[in-house]
């Protein structure tokens, strides 16, 4: 559990070509740790988890993943750092079948789950392990999503709305999935609309709007915040 | 019509689809995989050729070690092309690969001509392939029946690798999603580099077979390009499958349309494409985006 990885960003701009979508934003989140990030539609949460991962080329600020600073690398590099990405649109491919999805992100060491475990934790994804990866309901997609990156020895995980349009015993999983995560000592950055799911798992949350991070509530305030997080979220 | 002529043509036919599978398969590998329409590989498949050709009289290297080195030789320089000029053109249009394969092909072939001429040049058919079988209704040389061996071969295990290993199913989640696929630690650039050197490969493998079947000149392949674009289109762009069925039924149909009418012979590949592409699109094995 020493292995969980810090993350730390310090004014990270980031742009889509001339459009300047990240205006200075800073995070700084300790090993073991699991926060959200919240905020509306369009806020610039996607783009944040993107900017880590290496996916947005054009960004200036500093990435730091256990002390190393990634704001150049490339998307290779920071995964096998020991980061994984499970992205809102989920990414599953379709030339795969779902094993082969399973399978296909490099491992960074032996510490992630087996195929088995995996398959005991998901037992709708072991019953369709044949299937062509988009065949798959969008709740299993999900699943698979999760899945896919809990067999890598990964240490921080990067999830982008994974309840997202998901039916309630589904969410459920994924919270088991993500509860998981968690007592394993991973550090965990969670983007989610469901404040009901995200205060259950989380122990801090960020706020962000129009590519800012305007607030930061810990656990213990979100009771007494009640009112102003529904206005954030625009509930 | 004797049926001698009959089989003698589809002999033909499989041959030339022996080739044709080998160079679209390669093609198609380069095209789903880097975003690149390869103009030059025909270059490679004369570029095979010549090696072999070249191991054998500058150096004494026969043909089976030929077999190895020069499709390797191929790839290697294809890959080294690959790292310095074609993966510059990757995030702009398609237009701009074709152009540059295209000045690659005429650079390539140009300075061979200049070097030695366009005239053909014989190379031996192995020892070990000569003579023929009498199949009672035709003669098959073996040397062919060797060619569409090694093709039906070289085909079926490239479908089979990229279908079945774990190599190919990081090519074919490389081809379907570039960036995500590097997001999950695998430097897909890399693994460009070594789809492009496979695609080479394949035509410089298939350049090699041609040696002692055509004379070797700078000037082979030189039009092939254009039949493995027809394949590859009726095919189904991108389809592994597709290319290699497609090249072996219309190198077939080609050798029949000699039979029947010759002088159509050379349009009939491009008549179909022309129907395939009005009745279905995407290809015959592709799929509708
Ligand atoms: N590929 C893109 N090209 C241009 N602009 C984009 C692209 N993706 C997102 N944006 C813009 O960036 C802003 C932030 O988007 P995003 O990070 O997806 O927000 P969120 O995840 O918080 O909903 C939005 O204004 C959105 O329109
Ligand atoms: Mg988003």
């Amino acid at each position: 559990m020493a292995d969980a990885l810090s993350l730390a960003i310090a004014d990270l701009h980031a742009f889509y070509g001339d459009s300047h979508v990240l205006h200075g934003v800073s995070l700084d989140i300790p090993a073991g740790e699991c926060v959200t990030i919240i905020g509306r539609n369009g806020a610039g949460k996607t783009t944040t988890l993107r900017s880590i991962m290496g996916l947005i080329q054009k960004r200036t600020g500093s990435i730091k993943i256990a002390g190393q600073d990634v704001i150049a690398a490339p998307p290779e590099k920071v995964a096998r750092l020991g980061v994984a990405y499970v992205p809102e649109e989920r990414g599953i491919y379709a030339t795969l079948d779902v094993t082969e999805n399973l399978l296909l992100p490099r491992k960074v060491n032996d510490r992630g789950m087996s195929i088995d475990d995996i398959y005991a934790l998901f037992p709708n994804l072991k019953e369709r392990r044949r299937s062509q990866g988009t065949r798959l309901s969008g709740g299993e997609q999900q699943m698979l999503a999760i899945a896919r990156v809990l067999r890598t020895g990964a240490s921080l995980f990067l999830l982008d709305e994974p309840t997202e349009g998901l039916a309630p015993v589904i969410v459920q999983q994924i919270g088991k999935a993500i509860e998981l995560m968690k007592s394993q000592g991973h550090t965990i950055v969670l983007v989610e609309q469901n404040f009901r799911f995200a205060t259950k798992i989380a122990d801090r949350h960020y706020v962000m709007e129009r590519g800012r991070i305007i607030d930061m509530i810990p656990r213990a305030e979100v009771a007494a915040k009640a009112t102003q997080i529904q206005q954030y979220l625009g509930i | 019509m004797s049926s001698q002529v009959i089989f003698g043509q589809l002999v033909v036919g499989l041959i030339n689809g022996s080739f044709y599978a080998l160079l679209s398969l390669g093609f198609a590998i380069i095209v789903g995989l880097l975003g690149i329409i390869n103009v030059a590989q025909g270059t490679f498949y004369m570029l095979g050729a010549f090696g072999s050709w070249m191991l054998l009289n500058y150096l004494g290297i026969g043909y089976w070690p030929a077999l190895v080195l020069s499709p390797l030789g191929a790839a290697l320089l294809g890959m080294l092309l690959e790292k310095t000029l074609i993966s510059r053109v990757y995030h702009l249009d398609h237009i701009y690969g074709l152009l540059l394969t295209y000045g690659l092909m005429m650079f390539i072939m140009g300075a061979f001509i200049y070097f030695y001429a366009t005239a053909g040049r014989p190379y031996p058919v192995p020892e070990e392939l000569r003579g023929g079988y009498d199949l009672g209704f035709m003669f098959l040389p073996k040397y062919r029946a060797w060619v569409v061996l090694m093709a039906v071969v070289f085909c079926f295990g490239t479908w089979y690798a990229i279908e079945k290993t774990a190599i190919g199913r990081t090519l074919r989640a490389a081809t379907e999603n570039p960036q995500l696929t590097r997001a999950f630690g695998i430097n897909v650039p890399a693994l460009l580099t070594f789809g492009f050197g496979v695609g080479v490969a394949l035509a410089g493998f298939a350049g090699v077979m041609a040696a002692p079947i055509y004379s070797v000149s700078p000037l082979m392949g030189g039009d092939l390009v254009i039949v493995i674009f027809a394949v590859v289109v009726v095919g189904g762009m991108g389809s592994i499958l597709g290319s290699i069925v497609t090249a072996f039924s219309l190198g077939l149909l080609e050798g029949l349309a000699k039979v029947v009418y010759p002088q159509g012979s050379n349009m009939v590949i491009f008549v179909i494409m022309l129907v395939v592409l009005l009745v279905k699109p995407a290809g015959l094995f592709g799929h509708e985006k």
